[in-house]
């Protein structure tokens, strides 16, 4: 069950994925972000990191795709030009690609080689209690600067899209 | 019933990688090189918590969760950027942006 669960949300994941990458008009890019990031969020369930998949829903697929959904609207963004492609990119796009995908799966073969073996329920220590727990005593100096770093980041955000008064 | 190996979690986590550093090079989309760049993001953060099964440690899904404040930071400051760009050059092609290059 366990297998059968992970090849399907990791098949909808790697499709959605290569989609995001091939579509030429955002919209289509940013839907199939939110199946990479909804399927991503079964997976953190199965590896037992439970607040981690709430937030990845209400966070990433919620509010952040929310937000480029409506820059895409607001630009009324078409379709990407096909134009001006280089050769080189043509040519060493999808090996590059490749050497990349095989460079970090052999890295991370040789390194695992006898790692766990993930079973539902085998970790339970990610519930939202046991990570306010370690965020809220450890980790509190980090925390608390998230939080200046979200202000400025919604400053900065402000300052930079507000129309300029005369 | 022996369940999945780790390595799979980690090998799906650099496949999404490189279809995130893939989109990031070739698209010309302005939006579409950020989403990969949150595609990425999304990658990391499934090692972190496959890494966090492994050692049974919560540490990971905190490192997780801070991505992902940063991650939130980053989107909004970056739209913006986007909107003040189509604003001045009607533009959201990446090869017309280029005014740093002369």
């Amino acid at each position: 069950m366990d297998v059968i669960l992970f090849l399907a949300f990791a098949a909808i994941a790697v499709v959605c994925a290569v989609n995001v990458v091939v579509q030429t008009h955002p919209i289509s890019s940013a839907l199939s972000l939110i199946g990479v990031m909804g399927s991503l969020a079964v997976l953190y369930l199965l590896l037992g990191a439970e607040f981690i998949a709430m937030a990845q829903v209400i966070v990433y697929a919620g509010a952040i795709m929310v937000l480029f959904v409506f820059v895409i609207m607001l630009l009324n963004a078409g379709a990407e030009s096909r134009r001006g492609r280089s050769l080189t990119a043509q040519l060493l796009g999808i090996p590059g690609f490749f050497a990349l995908l095989v460079l970090l799966s052999y890295t991370v073969l040789r390194l695992f080689p006898d790692a766990a073996h993930v079973k539902f329920g085998g970790f339970t220590g990610g519930s939202a209690k046991d990570v306010g727990k370690l965020l809220f005593t450890e980790y509190l100096l980090p925390f608390e600067l998230t939080s200046v770093l979200i202000l400025i980041a919604i400053v900065g955000a402000v300052v930079l899209a507000r129309k300029e008064l005369e | 019933m022996t369940g999945v190996p780790l390595s799979w979690y980690l090998i799906l986590s650099a496949l999404l990688f490189a279809l995130g550093v893939a989109g990031f090079l070739f698209r010309r989309n302005i939006i579409t090189v950020f989403m990969s760049i949150e595609l990425m993001l999304n990658a990391v953060n499934l090692s972190f918590v496959a890494f966090s099964y492994q050692l049974k440690q919560v540490n990971g899904h905190i490192f997780t969760f801070f991505v992902m404040v940063v991650a939130a930071a980053e989107a909004a400051v970056g739209l913006a950027i986007i909107l003040t760009v189509f604003k001045n050059r009607e533009t959201l092609n990446v090869d017309e942006v280029n005014s740093l290059k002369n």
